[in-house]
């Protein structure tokens, strides 16, 4: 299977064993994870202004190269995925945004809304399925129990992104499941981890983080994991001693990747 | 602008519909960040609908958002108030020198494991 | 070439504030065949009528159109006022100059240029029109009520009473419906089933009521005073009249494990049960997902100790087939699927339920024989939240709920609260509201001894999210009034979770041809004016199936509905519609298209002899509508392919003559 993959640039540096795991993963699967020629940074955030046109040029070129290509653009990081596929609906349903867009696209860049904007967990809940990767597993997650936390953006706005249920998502619950691990029930799974008011008031992320690791280690959790770098670095930050993990890492180990090499 | 024009400049720019609001509350009863705000999602609605921005833009709330999409997942009217908060953020920041993030405030907090991701997305919405 | 008269109606200011009511008048003075137009303040009344009486004399009219409401207001007025003067009364033709004139319009020029076109279509029509006559049928004196609740209960008796034979069909093995599950009734805090197992009982013993419980409407046809209705009566594996309702078997039954849906899956039964100890009829039910013998024939222990031998294995569905003159709706309701709505945790925790659920939690009967006790540990809960609106007042674009207010909430929410607090004081109780509705005798002031005498703590604001963790409940909530976000730790919540109507009303409005809105609630003939008839006649409307409803104004609703089938069933004879398909069977080329598309059967195919032009006698296939079935639709008309199909006083010549007078 052949998919464009858009990492972003927080997997190109700090958060590089999210993007090599998925990678790995996505090999042992086999899953082509073809990294689109000239990304550009998604920016981080979408934003919901109805007048912001120039901050959301780059997921358009992005949408329009995977269109170029003819297949999926897959995302790893929550953000680049949230954020892509935000873009690509307001594209497709507010003329007046897809008709300014335009103008600022080179004619060879245009973009039709033919592109599927998928995150990893989606491809391999939906394309490649967790009974098949549940027969690929060499090294089951034996006996270690792990909250999954979604936060907000693989969740918000759900009529947009679709991914799962917003209040009681299962997706990688239903991914540790496969991999031989047990998930944990917890209801912070689905808050914020103060994401990027970091900058603005470090009190506030290390409060809101304190809050879901917390939650996490009462409802008798080993690990988090999660599929985002700045949520894992608040919850890192706020010292709750509960350890973060992407859920590629867990993957990849799983799958009998060579991890620790990378 | 007038008071109007203000109002109907960040009520068009939010894309929302603050007249929907029945004023339940739900959007602050579910704000992970009520503590930290004076100003709150459901008064941000009701405000914004009387015209009432100036106190909003003058308000510390809008850098407390955190966009989480909470309140607009679980508002039974569809409002969905951290647009509105939004819209008023980017009425404050896009005045000349309204800026609230500069690049030595990042410097001052940032550590060797700060995600790039932290930075950009602090940019988009502290900074024009 | 008829003599036409013309009277448009001001209806006050409803008209003639966008309408000059003048010049309609004087510019259809000048169409042809129109001897006499005027215009009058309001013609519906006496002096309306009056008018049009008078006119029709002096002026030797032979038909009238009037410019007014909609046919569907007064179209019934304006026939008994030509009738009156002696006119046939099918030669009184409506223009509709309100709802579709000046309702929609602003601007008086173009109101007043559409009235007269929409005139001048009505006057083209009529000099199409015949003088037609209606039928008369027979009515068949038994009525049909669908759903045994406390709805159904009360239409049936009081038909009964009044001398009717009634059949209740329920789809549960018992009748009781909703009310047999609640524990007390608000604002006179009556225990339930010590005012509804009476009735139950009367309903049984009334010799002119027949229930039919654990059966289903398989099919309605017919129309009103002669519907054929077949009822499936499902195999309940027990022979209803030789079981005396001892309950040995339900207790000796060795499959225990089957939810116990009497409470709310919240305890168990077994494969063959009697849902309550007052059930009505009291006698046992095998249900066959559970029962062992029935699923791989291996038990019989409930025919090994049934003394009276009333087990049969071998029962199978009967279908019932009976007329009816009249059929009333009394599905009920239902609350709704709690799915959307996680961030209560009702999925996730027991200790999160609705407020059927805590019925069932508080009463004698109940799963813990009326202890208030979690369900999920036995223990006594100290702190209990109340969240009202739960999927109530939810806008359509949200996606989530309905958007209507259920009405009962705000009320039974008070009782709950109420009592928790007189019989456990120890117990904190938060009642988080939007508003509080409480329009109704004592409802407001009941709502007020709830905070005022028992101490119930009503804050104003939503909850936003309940976490389930160890044994409590962390609820986050708005205190609007104090302006602050709460945080609790409570030990049981409940939600007071939307109502919706039963899911058999869909497929049974269907049957029945009785329209629905989009909430799936029975629509009525006139929301003010006909609030217990349906639009389809001969089907009337009992309780909340046609909207959220508490039990005191169902059972109002329950009587009125009686009271018009009675009316209804009082006559001997109907007079039926004459504006009925009428085929030219010249040219009808037996193809059966307007066969297929009735909705109603009214179209049947005869053979019949004609005589050719080179007299011979050939038999040809034809069609034959039976007048009183047909409802006058028209859909065979248009599936008609050679034009034989006609709709009497509808006919095609006439809507070509007014679509011709309209684009003229």
């Amino acid at each position: 299977m052949y998919v464009s993959y858009f990492p972003g640039c927080t997997l190109k540096t700090k958060a590089v064993r999210l993007d090599r795991c998925a990678r790995k993963s996505a090999e042992i699967l086999g899953i082509e994870l073809q990294e689109l020629d000239s990304w550009q940074c998604c920016g981080g955030a979408f934003t919901s202004a109805a007048d912001e046109v120039a901050t959301k040029l780059s997921s358009v070129r992005a949408l329009a190269e995977a269109e170029r290509l003819g297949r999926p653009l897959v995302s790893v990081c929550s953000a680049c995925y949230n954020v892509l596929k935000q873009t690509d609906h307001a594209f497709k349903t507010d003329p007046e945004f897809a008709s300014k867009v335009r103008r600022y696209l080179a004619p060879d860049e245009c973009y039709n809304g033919g592109t599927e904007v998928l995150h990893l967990l989606e491809l391999l809940r939906d394309k490649v399925g967790f009974e098949n990767i549940a027969k690929k597993v060499v090294n089951p997650l034996k006996g270690v129990k792990i909250a999954a936390y979604y936060g907000c953006m693989l969740l918000r706005p759900s009529d947009v992104l679709g991914l799962d249920d917003p209040e009681n998502p299962s997706v990688m619950e239903e991914l540790i499941r496969a991999l031989g691990g047990e998930a944990v029930g917890w209801s912070q799974r689905n808050e914020c981890c103060g994401g990027y008011v970091l900058l603005e008031s470090p009190e506030l992320a290390k409060k809101r983080s304190l809050e879901i690791s917390s939650d996490a280690a009462a409802a008798g959790a080993d690990m988090i994991v999660t599929a985002c770098p700045l949520c894992r670095y608040n919850l890192d930050k706020a010292g709750s001693g509960l350890p973060t993990v992407y859920f590629t890492e867990l993957l990849a180990k799983a799958l009998g990747a060579e991890v620790d090499e990378i | 602008m007038n008071r109007d024009n203000v109002r109907d400049e960040v009520i068009r720019r939010s894309g929302t519909d603050p007249r929907k609001c029945m004023k339940c509350g739900k959007c602050s009863a579910t704000c992970p960040s009520y503590d930290e705000m004076e100003g709150h999602p459901h008064e941000f609605v009701y405000m914004v609908e009387n015209g009432d921005i100036e106190p909003l833009l003058a308000s510390e709330s809008i850098y407390r958002c955190l966009t989480c999409m909470a309140c607009v997942e679980r508002c039974p009217r569809g409002v969905e108030p951290a647009k509105i908060v939004e819209s008023v953020r980017l009425e404050a920041i896009r005045k000349k020198g309204a800026n609230r993030l500069t690049p030595e405030a990042v410097a001052a907090v940032a550590d060797e494991e700060l995600p790039q991701q932290a930075v950009v997305t602090a940019f988009r919405k502290y900074a024009k | 070439m008829q003599r036409i008269g013309v009277f448009v109606c001001w209806c006050g200011s409803n008209i003639a504030a966008t309408v000059d009511v003048e010049a309609v008048s004087q510019a259809l003075k000048d169409e042809p065949g129109v001897v006499f137009s005027t215009n009058y303040q309001y013609m519906c009344s006496q002096a309306g009528q009056d008018l049009i009486k008078q006119a029709v004399a002096e002026h030797g009219l032979t038909g009238i159109v009037i410019c007014s409401c909609s046919p569907r207001m007064h179209e019934t007025t304006f026939r008994r006022a030509a009738a009156a003067a002696g006119l046939n009364p099918y030669m009184v033709e409506i223009a509709n100059i309100r709802e579709q004139c000046s309702w929609v319009h602003k601007d008086i020029a173009l109101g007043t240029q559409k009235a007269i076109v929409l005139g001048r279509a009505a006057v083209a029509k009529l000099h199409l029109n015949a003088p037609l006559t209606p039928g008369e049928t027979p009515v068949t004196k038994r009525a049909l009520v669908i759903g045994g609740g406390i709805a159904g209960i009360q239409t049936a008796l009081d038909i009964a009473d009044a001398g009717f034979k009634v059949d209740i069909v329920e789809k549960k093995p018992t009748i009781g419906g909703k009310m047999s599950q609640l524990d007390k009734t608000f604002p006179t805090l009556d225990c339930a089933a010590c005012i509804l197992t009476p009735k139950m009982v009367e309903a049984a013993q009334n010799e002119n009521i027949t229930i039919y419980s654990y059966s289903e409407v398989e099919s309605v046809g017919g129309f009103v005073g002669n519907f054929d209705v077949t009822i499936r009566k499902k195999a309940r594996y027990v022979n209803e009249s030789i079981c005396t309702g001892c309950g040995l078997c339900t207790e000796k039954c060795p499959v225990k494990n089957v939810p116990n849906e009497f409470n709310l899956g919240m305890d168990s039964r077994r494969a063959v049960y009697i849902p309550f100890a007052q059930a009505v009829p009291k006698v046992a039910t095998i249900d066959p997902d559970y029962c062992n013998m029935l699923k791989n024939g291996k038990c019989g222990v409930c025919a090994r100790v049934c003394t009276a031998g009333a087990i049969d294995y071998k029962q199978t569905d009967e279908l019932i087939e009976q007329k009816y003159g009249a059929i009333v709706v009394a599905t009920g309701y239902e609350p709704i699927k709690l799915d959307k709505f996680d961030e209560f945790a009702y999925n996730s925790s027991p200790d999160v339920i609705t407020s059927l659920e805590f019925e069932r939690l508080t009463n004698a009967a109940g799963p813990t024989s009326g202890k208030l006790l979690r369900p999920s540990d036995g223990k006594h809960p100290h702190r209990i939240v109340f969240v009202q609106c739960v999927g109530s007042r939810c806008a359509a674009a949200a996606g989530k709920g309905k958007e209507y207010c259920s009405k009962i909430c705000c009320m039974y929410t008070a009782k709950q609260a109420m009592l928790v607090r007189d019989k456990y004081p120890d117990t904190e109780v938060y009642v988080f509201y939007i508003d509080v509705r409480t329009p109704g005798k004592n409802f407001d002031e009941f709502y007020r001894r709830a905070a005022e005498e028992y101490g119930v703590k009503y804050v104003k604001g939503m909850v936003g999210k309940i976490s389930p963790q160890g044994e409590v409940l962390k609820v986050q909530a708005s205190d609007l009034i104090a302006g602050r976000q709460l945080h609790i730790d409570a030990d049981l919540v409940v939600l007071a979770a939307a109502i919706e109507p039963d899911r058999s009303a869909r497929p049974l409005a269907t049957m029945l041809t009785a329209s629905m809105d989009t909430n799936d609630f029975f629509t009525e003939a006139h929301p003010k004016l006909r609030p217990v008839e349906s639009p389809t006649a001969g089907v009337f409307l009992s309780g909340a199936c046609q909207g959220p409803k508490d039990i005191p104004e169902t059972v109002a609703q329950a009587g009125a509905a009686a009271a018009k089938v009675i009316g209804l069933l009082a006559k001997d004879k109907l007079t039926s519609n004459p504006c009925v398909a009428s085929v030219d069977e010249l040219m009808c080329n037996g193809c059966s298209s307007c066969e297929r598309v009735c909705p109603y059967g009214a179209i049947s195919y005869v053979n019949k002899e004609f005589r050719m032009p080179d007299r011979t006698v050939a038999l040809r296939r034809v069609a034959s509508v039976n007048p009183a079935v047909c409802q006058g639709c028209g859909a065979c008309t248009v599936a008609c392919m050679s034009g034989a199909m006609d709709l009497r006083g509808f006919e095609a010549k006439q809507i070509i003559a007014e679509v011709d007078a309209i684009c003229k």
